[in-house]
């Protein structure tokens, strides 16, 4: 889960990391408002869970109420890289001498953290890491060793003298908010110097773990912030992977290997899928029928294409499963299925007996594949 | 001989009286697999099909000399279940939980390191070697005993090709699933040494997908240290960057962890890399030809 830039700053203050005074606004008079109680200068930022923003015009320096409110009506009136806008953080204008980078995060090859700093600020960190490393400091921190104060005197050491105690301060928040919140990520960027020689966070990026909301209703409350997409949203209340894509074959499968895999294989045989989505394990008629809800409730879906292993599962079931879901749903467009695995046989007898209209039994994954691939050309032509 | 479970095998299952721990432990027990006792905490005397159930893993450990533990604890439990075992002294633990917030994993995944415990998964459908014992989910029915081994990251796609495998007269001699989560035990690289080491095992199947670089490191470690063949599958060419594709560790970061990027690194190291899962099998064949 990734939080809003405001979001994360309301954990930073949580876990004492120093931040710019900050208010949010949802339409340009409240940012009219903000930029007043500031004193008459801002800095209006677009609020979307994506990087980027300063190159976009997403981050801008207003020196009135009037122009933070312009600024705030041309934010609030436009996506920003595809993501919907509906709130702008408000900031005080800091006197910044320097400006720096660190980040925390759970580093997955090495099953600890990692934490990183350096002194040029502004710079793509990739590209960083790669041209000039000398210049990125890289610490693994042990989980259960934890943050120890050499490591923040490694990291810190990379900063001029004068930012060192406060950039130390920050890093232990920060470390704090990775452990106490679950976080996957915690991003600094900029971390600037203030010419009275604070360290403050100018930007929050902050990744929460989704498997440990369980342990954080506060976090988990701040979804009610993100925008609401009634297909995703009934995806996720029956516990369905679903992500949507760009082409026009809806796909259900069980297994997310298997179902990245049915992406691809879509492709080669020359058509883009609209969708990935995991029905599960289970695979029943419920879940089917919620499945094929969902994918077909997207209007650029001109065929579905089901593809079932069935393991534990067994074909026949799921067999049944699809019909029912028929019923319940009705699809104007072809489905394809294929089954293999557990009982295969007897699942494709089924539905070859049921003789439905919609439904296109395929033997194979690559024969499916195949299927719905000439069925959405058709419909594109 | 095959790798991690066989005959020797000698199983306690954590986690046995949850609806899916019983049924799964029952498949394993019908299977063959040495299945020695079930924990579940507070129903210590009880027992499930005649598996004797402990409080704890310490006393399956000295009461029936478990040596291997299966997880099906839930998610927020099974992080301590894993630890549980690790310091009973079992040797190898199979996770399939999914789930488990990943700080929880890396505080295992330190606690582990240099110890004598395996751990596979979690997130994982477990371990199957085919004949002689079922640890997991993966059904047994599809497998065949043989000499390939198979090592994956997601659990359909090890059904699907051993499906493959085993239609084409392809026997495996252990199918692993490692697991789809970012922070997991047992990766390609232990699995390729262990199938290296095994006379049993003629050829690897090497199954991955987008997100992190398991299967880069995989493909140095072949280049250096494997000469038995290796097929590769890799899931995800399709998927955008930024985007998570079911497991927790499938997203694309950026320009890393791209399904591309593996496929070439693995080439790289002299790996036969499938398009499709069907065409894995086919390259299992040319191989071993």
């Amino acid at each position: 889960m990734d939080l809003y830039e405001h979001q994360g700053k309301d954990l930073f203050r949580a876990h004492e990391i120093p931040t710019s005074r900050g208010i949010l606004a949802e339409t340009p008079e409240e940012a009219a408002e903000a930029t007043r109680t500031l004193g008459g200068r801002a800095v209006v930022k677009v609020q979307v869970q994506v990087g980027g923003r300063g190159k976009g015009g997403g981050v801008v320096l207003v020196d009135s109420p009037e122009r933070a409110s312009e600024e705030a009506a041309r934010m609030l009136s436009a996506d920003f890289k595809g993501h919907e806008v509906n709130r702008v953080l408000v900031e005080e204008q800091l006197p910044i001498a320097q400006e720096y980078y660190t980040s925390m995060l759970l580093d997955r090859s090495a099953g600890s953290y990692l934490a990183m700093m350096t002194a040029e600020g502004g710079m793509d960190i990739e590209e960083l890491a790669r041209t000039r490393p000398e210049a990125l400091r890289r610490v693994h921190i042990d989980a259960l060793l934890g943050l120890r104060t050499f490591h923040v005197r490694e990291l810190a050491g990379v900063l001029p003298s004068q930012a060192r105690e406060g950039a130390g301060d920050v890093l232990r928040g920060m470390f704090q908010l990775l452990r106490e919140r679950d976080a996957t990520l915690v991003e600094i960027n900029p971390l600037v110097l203030l010419e009275d020689g604070r360290v403050v966070a100018l930007d929050a990026k902050v990744t929460i773990d989704d498997n440990a909301l369980f342990r954080h209703e506060d976090l988990e409350s701040l979804k009610a912030a993100f925008p609401i997409d009634p297909v995703q949203a009934r995806a996720d209340e029956k516990g369905l992977q679903y992500v949507k894509l760009d082409g026009n074959v809806g796909i259900i499968g069980n297994g997310a290997g298997l179902v990245m895999s049915t992406l691809d294989v879509v492709a080669q045989a020359g058509a883009e899928a609209a969708n990935f989505l995991d029905v599960g394990g289970g695979a029943s008629a419920d879940q089917m029928a919620t499945s094929l809800e969902v994918v077909l409730s997207d209007p650029a879906v001109a065929v579905v294409f089901i593809n079932i292993f069935g393991g534990i599962t067994r074909c026949d079931l799921v067999a049944e499963g699809i019909l029912a879901a028929l019923d319940r749903v009705d699809a104007q467009v072809p489905v394809v299925v294929r089954l293999d695995g557990t009982n295969a046989e007897e699942g494709r007898a089924i539905l070859a007996e049921a003789a439905h209209p919609r439904i296109v039994v395929a033997a194979t994954m690559l024969e499916a594949a195949e299927r719905a691939a000439s069925a959405a050309n058709g419909a594109a032509a | 001989m095959s790798i991690l479970v066989g005959p020797d095998t000698r199983l306690v299952v954590q986690g046995i009286t949850g609806n899916e721990g019983t049924f799964h432990t029952l498949r394993d027990r019908a299977y063959g697999t040495s299945v020695v006792a079930g924990v579940t905490p507070g129903k210590a005397g009880h027992d499930v099909d005649g598996i004797p159930v402990y409080d704890t893993v310490g006393d399956a450990v000295r009461e029936q000399g478990a040596n291997t533990a299966m997880v099906f604890v839930p998610a927020r439990f099974a992080a301590e279940a894993i630890l549980e075992s690790a310091d009973a002294g079992v040797a190898l633990v199979v996770c399939i939980t999914e789930g488990i917030p990943v700080q929880d994993m890396a505080t295992v995944h330190s606690h582990l390191r240099g110890g004598r415990t395996t751990l596979v998964g979690p997130n994982c459908p477990g371990v199957i070697s085919p004949g002689t014992a079922n640890v997991g989910i993966i059904p047994g029915e599809i497998c065949t005993p043989g000499r390939v081994g198979l090592v994956s990251r997601s659990g359909t796609l090890v059904y699907q090709i051993v499906h493959e495998l085993t239609q084409r007269g392809l026997g495996q001699s252990t199918c692993v699933g490692m697991g789809g989560d970012p922070v997991h035990g047992l990766g390609f690289i232990e699995a390729l040494a262990m199938f290296q080491d095994d006379p049993e095992t003629d050829l690897v199947v090497l199954t991955g997908e987008i997100g992190g670089d398991d299967e880069e490191r995989a493909a140095a470690f072949v280049a250096d240290h494997v000469t038995k063949p290796v097929v590769g599958y890799i899931a995800g060419f399709e998927a955008p960057p930024g985007k998570r594709m079911g497991h927790a560790g499938a997203i694309v970061t950026g320009s890393r962890g791209t399904a591309a990027a593996k496929a070439e690194a693995l080439e790289a190291s002299g790996v036969a890399v499938a398009r499709t899962p069907s065409q894995v099998a086919e390259l299992v064949v040319e191989a071993l030809r």
